[in-house]
């Protein structure tokens, strides 16, 4: 018994909550300011070292200035109040400094909950699954130390365990409520400028040096799966933007002209189609990189008339499509006048020795000039390297007859240059090339280190051809990947050059595990909660039907939930039931034992009152009270139980 | 007005418990979200928004498991209430003042401990329990007795935020408790001897008494009377000696309404009286008490003090005048 004053809080909780505070905001220190960290660190160890010695809190007015000039140094470093990571970085000054002015349980439970905050906002950066975990460890902690608000002093461990325990139950109602709660897709507003910061992927422009550096990262840009069979790894060309507009330095996609978007591209597709799903990381950019070349799209995707399949929206999420592609083609054989005089336009004046080199070539059928091109880069001294010498005004002059050391863009480049010159429609496409499949689900991964450029080339009666000019140089980036085609000494991203077969099938399995993780949990989308509620046989699924699911599914596990928690009564033993029996029975016929009344005492009662029942009552009442209060055995319950039969059995049960 | 007065008896019930010990079900136990819960809620909502907005897919499933930790805690807090078992206990009398303190039983017949039970009288401080797994414990609610009379403390508000705090879990219990309230003691000195009705009975200058002999000490002498001095002369003897007073527990003294100042209100009188009892008990006196409309033959002892204080409690309060 102690008593209580509801509104201050228990001195022994704050380290509670100054867990809390760790728990939730330490993992934002990767992307905060340094100065916010330290801030965090010095409010948190400032409110530990009070507890600690039983100071009082500091006044209102120094916290007040400090949440003032907390607020400016934020403004000052985000230019902004109002971004994502200005609010994030405000929530995590909050929370620093929330708890040196906490003093009543309202004020800790204002920390809980700008904590729960504080967990929604780490999502921002990271959904994978040790953030996941950390999701679980975190609300657990958090529940703990409701309950140490709420229940008072107890050791950790069983206050741990307790909010394990509420977690463990709140779980199906989670897995409820994310099946069955309608989906909205997002965003309900407009999304603050740095809501989408950091995505990586291929750009719409090509500069030396745009893909090297692309090359360098493990990143996953998508994942496929093919219903059955994987084509060759030399017909595995994911198409990305289409660049046919040179300025001397970059390719950029042209822009079209008015009218010429709303083209439809012609294919002609021969042997086997390919069905295949993709799973494409988040970029920001429109092209859906499907292989080459798609023949059917998915819903809302158009097709441009450069081949490249778009999506209506730039990809702002982790998203999952369907195409069918085909891998042997023929596309817009008759290409419009526009489209090929694009493909021919040329900087006037710069790289003058590639030019003169084109003019000799101009005579000769358009595919043996490409022919020339290859076997250039492939019986010339030319190298395939990541690390390629820095290149002037005249770049592909230099490139050809001076450093000849390039990557997959400086060939594409100066493919696409020497054809155009000699007149011959070509253009640069942007994407990825090849991938590898991961043994454990069948998926292939397809890295930013699969970045590539090609050129196409447009052959009358042919169409668009694709010509490779990198395979000419280093066959094996082709057939093998970049890791066979670049040399011993060059730098690698970590993740590609592992060797240890042991780490290779870790990578694969954790790999396998994300790629489970994104599409049922992370691409769980209104289109996706649509399909696997109609596998699970709801007809028709509208926000209606789910609601009303939900509200079912989620009575019948609250009524789970209590019956599970009911409390569980301890049986009474069997000599306490038989005398609770034979009293009861009494009652009935008007003799009722008091609560104070002895079992003789209440014996000699009975016989004053119910001398009939004396023998029978005595009997019973020894009986019961050697087995309650002295050393009663098993012929004595017998023989109480006996009692309680001899009595007539009208007055046992109900009257 | 009246419909909400209605709804309240129906909801609550205003009526006194009979039957102990009270087991507490579901008919007694009521719940709504604490103001944490519907802060929480609204934190919830605003969390939502936000994993819509930004298409949060794990914000999502944060969410929706604080919004089934929310509705499991309320099926905590209504448990940590059902199948309580209650049992009042006899509170001692006190004076006008003081704490009355109600004892009350409280049992918890599951294998789960139940936490933070917090219970009070309207308006009065809160006691805060808990109970093990399959335990009991004992308290005592306190009650300021601020008249004479008999105290009636009202229902007993039991009430627990356990677990998470977001929802109020409370119910009602309304013994047929009453505690008896003396009025406060008013230390003045003793009526003088001159007064004393009894005129052979020699008392004390000033109501001192004289010293008369020594005898065994009994075990309801107050310790201050104990003959330290002799007691360390005579080695030889277990029993502590008192000093006996002439004057003492042989003497018969009145306390007489009509002695107390007459221009004093009735209340401030019964306390003068009250502190007579008191002082005359502590030496032992034997003293009777008269009021206007009573009186209680002279004797000595807490049985005779507790009859008396208790005619002072209940002098010319609604039970006394309907008896009589």
């Amino acid at each position: 018994m102690r008593p209580s004053s509801p509104q201050a809080i228990d001195q022994a909780a704050v380290p509670w909550l100054l867990a809390v505070a760790l728990a939730t905001a330490s993992p934002h220190g990767e992307h905060l300011p340094p100065w916010l960290s330290v801030l965090f660190a010095a409010a948190l160890l400032w409110r530990l070292w009070l507890w600690w010695q039983r100071q009082p809190l500091p006044p209102r007015w120094l916290l007040a200035l400090l949440v003032l000039a907390a607020l400016a140094g934020i403004a000052w470093q985000y230019r902004s109040l109002l971004g994502r990571d200005s609010g994030v970085a405000m929530l995590v000054m909050f929370m620093a400094l929330k708890p040196l002015e906490m003093k009543t349980r309202r004020d800790a439970m204002v920390v809980v909950m700008l904590g729960f905050f504080l967990l929604l906002t780490h999502y921002f950066y990271s959904q994978s699954i040790p953030t996941g975990l950390w999701l679980l460890a975190s609300c657990t902690l958090l529940t703990a130390a409701l309950i140490r608000l709420h229940g008072g002093s107890q050791p950790p461990a069983a206050i741990i365990r307790q909010a394990g325990l509420l977690l463990l139950q709140a779980l199906p109602f989670m897995l409820i409520l994310y099946l069955l709660f309608p989906r909205v897709s997002g965003p309900l507003w407009g999304l603050p400028q740095d809501a989408h910061a950091g995505r990586s992927g291929l750009s719409n422009e090509m500069a030396p040096g745009s893909i090297s550096n692309l090359i360098l990262s493990g990143a996953i840009a998508f994942r496929s799966h093919f219903a059955s069979g994987i084509p060759e790894k030399s017909d595995l060309y994911w198409r990305g933007p289409v660049l046919d507009a040179y300025d001397g330095l970059t390719w950029r996609a042209s822009t079209p002209a008015a009218g010429r978007a709303r083209m439809v591209p012609v294919v002609e597709a021969r042997g086997t189609p390919y069905s295949y799903s993709s799973i494409i990381e988040a970029h920001g950019q429109r092209w859906l990189l499907a292989l080459d070349v798609a023949t059917s799209l998915p819903a809302g995707a158009v097709q441009a008339p450069t081949l490249e399949v778009l999506a209506r929206e730039p990809l702002r999420a982790r998203s999952r499509f369907v195409f069918t592609s085909s891998v042997d083609y023929h596309a817009n054989r008759n290409e419009t006048a526009a489209a090929l005089q694009q493909a021919l336009a040329l900087p006037p004046t710069i790289n003058p020795r590639a030019r003169a080199l084109a003019d000799q070539w101009k005579s000769r059928p358009p595919a043996r000039i490409a022919d020339a091109v290859l076997s250039l880069f492939r019986n010339e001294d030319f190298h395939y390297t990541l690390r390629p010498p820095l290149l002037g005004a005249d770049a592909v002059d230099e490139f050809l007859f001076g450093t000849r050391r390039g990557f997959c863009e400086h060939y594409a480049s100066a493919f696409v240059f020497l054809l155009r010159a000699a007149g011959v429609p070509a253009r640069v496409v942007a994407g990825y090339q090849g991938g590898e499949v991961n043994p454990v689900d069948g998926y292939l991964i397809v890295r930013q280190s699969d970045a590539h450029a090609w050129a196409e080339v447009w052959l009358a009666g042919e169409g668009w051809v694709r010509y490779d000019p990198t395979a000419a140089v280093a066959p094996s980036r082709i057939e093998q990947g970049i890791v066979a085609a670049l040399p011993q000494d060059e730098p690698l991203p970590a993740i590609v050059g592992l060797d240890a077969d042991w780490l290779r099938q870790l990578r694969y399995r954790w790999e396998a595990a994300n790629n489970a993780w994104n599409q049922w949990v992370l691409g769980y989308n209104p289109q996706r909660q649509r399909d696997i509620l109609s596998r699970f046989g709801m007809a028709n699924p509208d926000w209606q039907g789910m609601s009303a699911a939900l509200a079912v599914l989620s009575g019948v596990a609250l009524l789970l939930v209590t019956v599970w928690t009911l409390p569980r009564r301890r049986r009474a033993d069997p000599a306490q039931r038989a005398w609770q029996r034979y009293c009861k029975a009494l009652a009935r016929r008007g003799v009722t034992r008091a609560a104070w009344e002895g079992p003789l005492a209440f014996a000699r009662r009975v016989a004053v009152e119910r001398p009939q029942l004396a023998a029978l009552t005595s009997d019973a009442a020894r009986c019961y009270a050697a087995l309650r209060y002295g050393r009663g055995d098993s012929e004595q319950l017998l023989v109480l139980q006996e009692c309680v039969h001899r009595l007539p059995a009208r007055w046992r049960n109900s009257p | 007005m009246r419909q909400l007065n209605v709804l309240q008896q129906w909801l609550f019930g205003h009526r006194r418990d009979q039957q102990w010990p009270l087991i507490l079900g579901q008919r007694r136990i009521f719940i709504v979200p604490s103001a944490a819960g519907i802060l929480f809620a609204v934190v919830l909502l605003v969390m939502l928004v936000g994993a819509i907005n930004y298409d949060l897919s794990l914000g999502h499933a944060l969410i929706f498991l604080l919004a089934g930790l929310g509705l499991v805690a309320m099926v905590h807090s209504f448990h940590n209430l059902f199948g309580l078992r209650l049992t009042p206990g006899r509170a001692d009398a006190t004076f006008v003042g003081d704490l009355a303190r109600f004892p009350l039983q409280l049992e918890n017949p599951r294998r789960q401990q139940r936490r933070a039970l917090e219970l009070s009288f309207s308006a009065q401080p809160v006691v805060a329990v808990d109970l093990p797994a399959e335990g009991s414990a004992s308290i005592t609610l306190p009650c300021l007795a601020q008249r004479r009379g008999r105290l009636d403390p009202g229902r007993i508000t039991l009430v627990t935020r356990y677990p998470l705090g977001l929802f109020r879990a409370w119910s009602y219990i309304h013994p047929s408790w009453s505690c008896l309230v003396y009025p406060k003691p008013l230390r003045t000195p003793l009526p003088p001897a001159s007064t004393a009705t009894v005129a052979e009975y020699r008392r004390g200058d000033g109501g001192q008494e004289d010293f008369a002999g020594l005898r065994a000490r009994q075990h309801s002498d107050p310790t201050r009377h104990i003959a330290w001095k002799a007691v360390a002369r005579r080695t030889d003897e277990q029993a502590l000696l008192v000093k006996q007073f002439a004057g003492g527990a042989s003497d018969e003294l009145w306390l007489d309404w009509s002695l107390t100042p007459a221009d004093r209100d009735s209340e401030e009188r019964l306390s003068i009286l009250a502190g007579w009892i008191m002082l005359a008990d502590e030496q032992q006196a034997c003293y009777g008490l008269r009021l206007p409309d009573q009186q209680i033959a002279p004797a000595t002892g807490s049985a005779h003090r507790a009859a008396c204080l208790q005619t002072l409690a209940l002098y010319q309060t609604e039970e006394t005048r309907d008896a009589a």
